[in-house]
Order: C-alpha cells, then sequence, then structure tokens
C-alpha cells in the first residue's frame, strides 16, 4: 500500500574537503513509501532550490543497484536499513511517518570528503589500477565447454564479481579495512584460467597498494559482509589471504 | 620475503601464528591444571609442576612463550594504532546499527588487555614464588625435593575474592577465544564458505571448554579442597 510520510531529515553539509562540516535539519512534508531513497533527495534538493538554498550533493548514477555510485550511511548503516540492496534501491517504506533520518557520508581515512555527502573513492581505482586486470585481451565470450571450469568455481568468480566498488564494506568496517573489495577483486579472477596467470603479482600488488594507501587491517569482524549491498562472501579475504601469503613464501 | 612482515598481511599472519601458538600452550596449561581436581593431596600436580620447571623447559620453552605473547601483545597493539588512524578521526553521528557481528569481534583489543591483566596478576601469583624467588614451601615426593605447587595453589584459592578473578579472567580469555581462533585460521587462508562455520564452531567450543575448565578448577578447589 502506497501512502504518503513526513520525514525529518538530519543532513551532513560540508562545503569543501578541507571546511568543518555539520549537521542540518531540513522537513519533507510528503514523501511517498513508493519512492526510492534517492528520490527522496531529489525531492529534498528540489524543495531546497525553491527556497533559493543550495542543493545537497550526493553520489548517483544508474540507480538500478549495478554501478556502484551511491552511497550514504543512513540511521547506522552504509546503503540504510535494508539488507543487500544499494542506497537507489532502498525504499521509503522501509521509514516510519515522522521518523527522523540522520544521514551521512561514508567515514573513513581512506574516502576523504569531497563536499556534502560526496566523497573521494579514487582510492579503488588506484587499487584496480594497482592489479585488477588481465594484462592481455582474453577475447569475448568462448564457446560453451570451450575452456572447463567447474561449475563452483564460475559460481565463486561470479559472486565475487558481483562487487560494484561502492565502497560499504570500508565505510562500515572499525578498521577501515578495504579487504572485502580487494579479495573480491582477487577472486573473481584467480578463480578463472583467464586470471590464474597473473593471479600470485595481482595479489601482492593490490595489497601493496591498499595498504600505501592506507587502509586498514582486516580483524574479521564480518561487518562488511553483512552490509555489503551485493552479500560478497568473507570467504574471499581467506582466499586473497592465502593467495597473497603463498605469493610472498613463493618468493 | 623481505616485505611481508611489512605488509597488512604479513602483520596479521604473526598475530595469527602467535595466537595459534598461544593456544597450544593454553591446552598444555589446561591438562596440567587438570590434575588439581585430582584427590591425592596435589602429589601429580606438583610432579607436573616440578617437571615444567625443569632447565630445559625454563630456559629453552619458556623465552619462546614469553616471545609468543610478546609478539601477539606487540602487533596488536601496532595493528589497533594503524586500524584506528584508517577509521579516520570523523565519526559516525548515528553509530552503527550493523547487526550480526560478533560482540568479541570488535573489542578484542579491550579482551587482551583484560587477559593481559589477569595475566601479570596470575604471574605473581604462581611464577613468581616457584621460578623466580622460589619462596614457595618444598615438598620430597619419592625422594625428589619439589616446591609444594598444590599447597601454593590450594591457599590462593582460600580467598573467594581470587576464585571470582580468576574466573572473571578464564571467561574474557573465553570471549577473546570465540573470535581469535575461527579469525586465526580466516588470516592463514585456510578458510572458504564451508570452513568457515567450522572453524567458528571448534573455536567456540574451544573456547568455551578452555574457560570453564580453568573456572571450574577455581571453584572445586574453593569447595571442595579446602
Amino acid at each position: 500500500m502506497e501512502k504518503n510520510i513526513s520525514l525529518t531529515l538530519k543532513v551532513w553539509r560540508q562545503n569543501g574537503p578541507k571546511e568543518k562540516g555539520r549537521f542540518e535539519t531540513y522537513k519533507l512534508e510528503t514523501v511517498s513509501t513508493g519512492s526510492s531513497f534517492l528520490e527522496m533527495m531529489d525531492i529534498l534538493n528540489e524543495q531546497l532550490v525553491n527556497e533559493g538554498n543550495e542543493p545537497v550533493a550526493f553520489d548517483h548514477d544508474c540507480r538500478e543497484g549495478i554501478c556502484g555510485m551511491c552511497s550514504l550511511y543512513i540511521n547506522g548503516r552504509p546503503h540504510g536499513p535494508d539488507d543487500d540492496v544499494t542506497t537507489c534501491q532502498l525504499h521509503m517504506r522501509k521509514f516510519k511517518d515522522g521518523e527522523t533520518i540522520t544521514i551521512e557520508p561514508w567515514r573513513s581515512a581512506g574516502f576523504p570528503v569531497i563536499k556534502d555527502l560526496i566523497v573521494n573513492r579514487n582510492a579503488f581505482d588506484s587499487i584496480i589500477a594497482a592489479g585488477g586486470y588481465t594484462s592481455v585481451s582474453t577475447g569475448g565470450v568462448p564457446d560453451a565447454n570451450a575452456l572447463p571450469i567447474p561449475k563452483p568455481d564460475a559460481d565463486e568468480a561470479m559472486d565475487a564479481a558481483s562487487c560494484i566498488g561502492c565502497g560499504a564494506c570500508v565505510a562500515t568496517c572499525k578498521n577501515g579495512s578495504a579487504m572485502l573489495f580487494v579479495s573480491a577483486k582477487v577472486s573473481h579472477l584467480a578463480l578463472l584460467p583467464q586470471g590464474r596467470v597473473e593471479a600470485s603479482m595481482r595479489a601482492k600488488n593490490m595489497v601493496a597498494k591498499m595498504d600505501e594507501l592506507g587502509f586498514g587491517n582486516c580483524t574479521n569482524t564480518g561487518a562488511c559482509e553483512v552490509e555489503c549491498p551485493k552479500g560478497v562472501s568473507i570467504s574471499n579475504i581467506a582466499r586473497l589471504n592465502r593467495e597473497f601469503l603463498v605469493a610472498k613464501f613463493k618468493d | 620475503m623481505s616485505t611481508i612482515f611489512g605488509s597488512s598481511i604479513g602483520r596479521k599472519l604473526l598475530m595469527s601464528l602467535s595466537g595459534l601458538f598461544l593456544v597450544t600452550f593454553l591446552i598444555v596449561h589446561l591438562s596440567i591444571n587438570l590434575l588439581l581436581l585430582i584427590p591425592d593431596g596435589g602429589q601429580m600436580f606438583n610432579v607436573a609442576a616440578n617437571f615444567m620447571a625443569m632447565p630445559l623447559i625454563k630456559f629453552g620453552l619458556q623465552p619462546v612463550l614469553a616471545l609468543g605473547f610478546i609478539v601477539h601483545i606487540i602487533y596488536a597493539a601496532v595493528l589497533t594504532a594503524q586500524n584506528n588512524k584508517a577509521r579516520g578521526s570523523a565519526k559516525y553521528a548515528s553509530g552503527n546499527n550493523t547487526t550480526d557481528v560478533m560482540w568479541a569481534s570488535k573489542n578484542m583489543f579491550v579482551l587482551g588487555l583484560t587477559v593481559l591483566a589477569f595475566l601479570l596478576v596470575h604471574l605473581i601469583d604462581y611464577w613468581v614464588p616457584l621460578q623466580i624467588t622460589h619462596g614457595a614451601a618444598s615438598i620430597t615426593i619419592d625422594g625428589v625435593e619439589m616446591h609444594n605447587a598444590y599447597a601454593l595453589v590450594n591457599a590462593a584459592f582460600a580467598d573467594l575474592w581470587r576464585v571470582a578473578l580468576y574466573v572473571v579472567g578464564s571467561l574474557g580469555l573465553t570471549i577473546h577465544l570465540t573470535h581469535g581462533f575461527w579469525s586465526a585460521f580466516q588470516t592463514l587462508g585456510l578458510s572458504n564458505n564451508i570452513w568457515r562455520k567450522r572453524w567458528s564452531v571448534i573455536g567456540i567450543a574451544f573456547a568455551w571448554i578452555v574457560g570453564l575448565a580453568f573456572s571450574m578448577i577455581a571453584i572445586l578447589q574453593y569447595v571442595l579442597f579446602q
């Protein structure tokens, strides 16, 4: 049943990377429970523009949960109170009429705030650039059974590849660790023959870049797995540890 | 190889290996302590304690054990400091409402400090009088003169507050191990979707067996052997 709810929003506003931020409180009188969280943000921004105020800056792109652009730390959880969805897939029916919603940017030393709710996630791009690829083109989709891959491996690779690099894992981690992201990227390539060739090099280079960028040390709390909108498993972290340690001991 | 311990996974490897080494020590320690529950006036316990004070063990293995503790504690401090830095100074105003995260996993450093505080009390209670000052009384068993470690333990557990302290220390260790045990195998990479569940179950069972056994020894010493 669609209905309208009214909300109080506590939104983090920050003019620039070096500026001091603060919370601003806004009231929204009519929000349809059928709208998505980002549509609610659009409504807020329209209201702000109409009042002659500056709209809230937030990241978004595809709005169907596959691009990894949206973020937002909503009421104590990255991507809000629902499980296994991104903020753009979060429906307003998950909130109660009259509820106060606190909206913050990802907070982590590795993700400095650029403006309002937008953080700089270039660190993830740098980690990918350090090894998250195959050095040669492996061509298009191979013919079925031309390259036999055990079904469990194919499934696990696909699950790891579902990581959209949104950074929720880092945002929720008490250690500011990027291990879930790095392990997903290392895993989905290491599990397939095309990526296996460079697996050792990739694990070493991506971990080195991750450490260099100041991400924390994983302590296996598992919070990342809970908050990951794609449900990427921490068994990938075990695989990364294995790949990395074996590669280092071989050297 | 040169940079392995300079990497985050390398530092965690040291935590993992030193932690598992300390777990094996716990098994030896508990095995000997269980002799305290044999109603023979402490004879077997004294013989075992005397064996553990042999020069080879005292000067050969104890330094290794101490090194295990030191590595584990120093790296815990280093990793915690680095992680706090990585987390950044800005805190979430709306806190953390992530569910299904084990409390122990988020408080390993504090739990570790609890265990360390207990360890210091424990060393002062027994290790110092038995192996450093030799202030403990002597007893002769089968013609061999040795410290009456049993009498020392028995006298110590006549105080209810000390029994309570040891129970608290043991349970602190239990909670530390409920996360630490499986986490060590995860760090070594010896885990996947199946083994993660197995290590967790084994770890939690091991943690409670160790913690409750140490607690029971202290309690039964107070209740039955005074």
